[in-house]
């Protein structure tokens, strides 16, 4: 049996565990994939996600990506941090970069994290003006500042984690080039319609030319580009991209929210994809093992109407949570199918989008909210009617 | 000649048991490295049990054919410091 029939049928725990630690977010990014804002009043508690830690060290999850919300805005996040690596569970944690000052940069360059933290800054455009159109004014000078904090402290290998859309695509060498400047990795990841994403997808997912363009950046510049994985439905294009190239929900990958519930996937934070909650359900290594949810991802899929094409077996009819969010059959193409099954079964009109499960999104708009307008780069082709009674004809 | 020279697995290394083998992962470099044979776990497990690379593969009873595809295996492994070379008066652990 090949290894990856075998992650198929599901591992005795996962690979990669997400655990989002806070739904609170100082940002309010427009395709924000868990639709973070507020603190939910029933998150773990310091003593709850501890004794998660105990049951990761025990299962052997060698590391967990941390992320939220903005996780560094929990007051024991530092704590957590330095718990985890005391009990060999590794941490990735995803920051927008607020609480990255120059001490706290210092404390992760030092030994007490032993090198096994890696951090991750959010930025999702090369330029101030394409990462704060999303991300919100003042996001990408957050971002940038810390990076520099963490360069200067001696920590090495920070990665940029870029949320490739329609407007930076045309930006993949200038992200090249800042990971350079700042002793970092790059890591390109795909848009999901997951979350606020859902809101603001038909408008930042990349066009067709722009997912041939992608490919063909990672092909010839790729080899030191982290992907998280996350682009397998473009191996239709021919090669298969580095990386298991199968959707792991519920197999090897899976997420825990902030208030213990555990999901499929990251991208899937919906009741369709709920398995069960670490404080009930036998604990994180129970729902893991025994959720019947997961039991079903983990049984042999069909191909459903993919199954005839011809890519079918690089490309594995692409993601779940994406197909879900834009109300197509979980069993038909990916919504951005390289080979164009995708935009018809979009343009099919009888897709009904789901309703969000949960919201935390901010109750009133902050100064920090992107807005997701544009000033016309074209003067008007006619004069504006002044007149109140413009167009009216009694 | 890796089969006459003494192994052991890297301190910085874990395993986790698997259906397929077994996960190894290097808390230092990060690494996750798929061991897709049970056999090749035994191997990496034992190496440093015995005086070297072909007495550990006898004892998990690999067949001396297979000897060759069992050293480039664990030159892999080494590349990615999952294994070490042992030194004279060092212990497993």
């Amino acid at each position: 049996m090949k290894l990856v029939e075998h992650f198929e049928l599901g591992l005795d725990a996962p690979i990669c565990l997400t655990w989002e630690l806070t739904y609170a977010c100082n940002l309010e990014c427009a395709h924000c994939l868990s639709s973070s804002g507020r603190r939910d009043p029933r998150e773990l508690t310091t003593a709850q996600a501890e004794a998660v830690i105990d049951e990761l060290q025990r299962m052997q999850v060698f590391y967990v990506n941390i992320g939220g919300g903005e996780p560094t805005i929990r007051p024991d996040f530092w704590h957590l941090l330095e718990y985890a690596v005391n009990h060999q569970v590794g941490v990735k944690f995803s920051t927008n970069g607020v609480r990255i000052t120059p001490e706290r940069a210092a404390f992760l360059a030092s030994p007490a994290c032993g090198g096994y933290v890696d951090v991750q800054v959010s930025l999702d455009g090369a330029t101030a003006e394409v990462n704060d159109y999303v991300r919100g004014p003042g996001s990408y000078d957050m971002a940038i500042t810390a990076l520099q904090n963490l360069q200067d402290a001696g920590f090495s290998d920070a990665k940029i984690s870029v949320v490739c859309t329609r407007q930076n695509i045309g930006q993949l060498d200038e992200f090249k080039a800042l990971a350079d400047q700042y002793g970092a990795t790059l890591r390109l990841t795909r848009l999901r319609p997951s979350g606020r994403g859902a809101d603001v997808w038909d408008e930042l997912h990349p066009r067709p030319e722009q997912q041939k363009v992608l490919y063909d950046w990672l092909m010839a510049s790729g080899d030191n580009v982290l992907t998280g994985d996350s682009f397998f439905h473009l191996a239709a294009f021919g090669e298969s991209l580095p990386g298991l190239n199968l959707c792991g929900a519920g197999r090897v990958v899976c997420l825990i929210d902030p208030v213990g519930d555990v999901y499929a996937c990251p991208f899937a934070i919906h009741d369709n994809f709920l398995a069960g909650n670490v404080l009930a359900d036998g604990g994180f290594k129970g729902v893991w093992q025994n959720s019947e949810l997961f039991a079903d991802l983990r049984s042999p899929q069909t191909g459903g109407a993919c199954a005839k094409c011809s890519f079918y077996d690089s490309c594995r009819g692409g993601c779940m949570a994406a197909k879900f969010f834009t109300g197509l059959p979980l069993d038909g193409p990916d919504p951005e199918c390289v080979q164009g099954y995708g935009e018809a079964a979009l343009a099919s009109g009888d897709r009904m989008i789901p309703a969000a499960s949960q919201d935390h999104s901010k109750a009133n708009p902050t100064r920090n909210q992107p807005v997701m307008l544009t000033l016309m780069t074209r003067p008007p082709t006619s004069a504006c009617a002044e007149s109140p009674l413009a167009g009216f004809t009694p | 000649m890796i089969l006459d020279e003494a192994w052991r697995l890297s301190p910085s290394v874990a395993l986790r048991p698997e259906p397929f083998g077994a996960l190894a992962y290097h808390f230092g470099n990060r690494k996750l490295t798929f061991l897709k044979r049970p056999e090749l776990v035994r191997v990496v497990e034992q190496l440093a049990d015995h005086p070297d690379v072909r007495s550990t593969l006898d004892a998990v009873g690999v067949p001396a054919p297979q000897h060759a595809a069992y050293a480039e295996a664990l030159a892999g492994l080494a590349d990615a410091d999952m294994i070490r070379p042992r030194h004279e008066g060092e212990d497993a652990t």
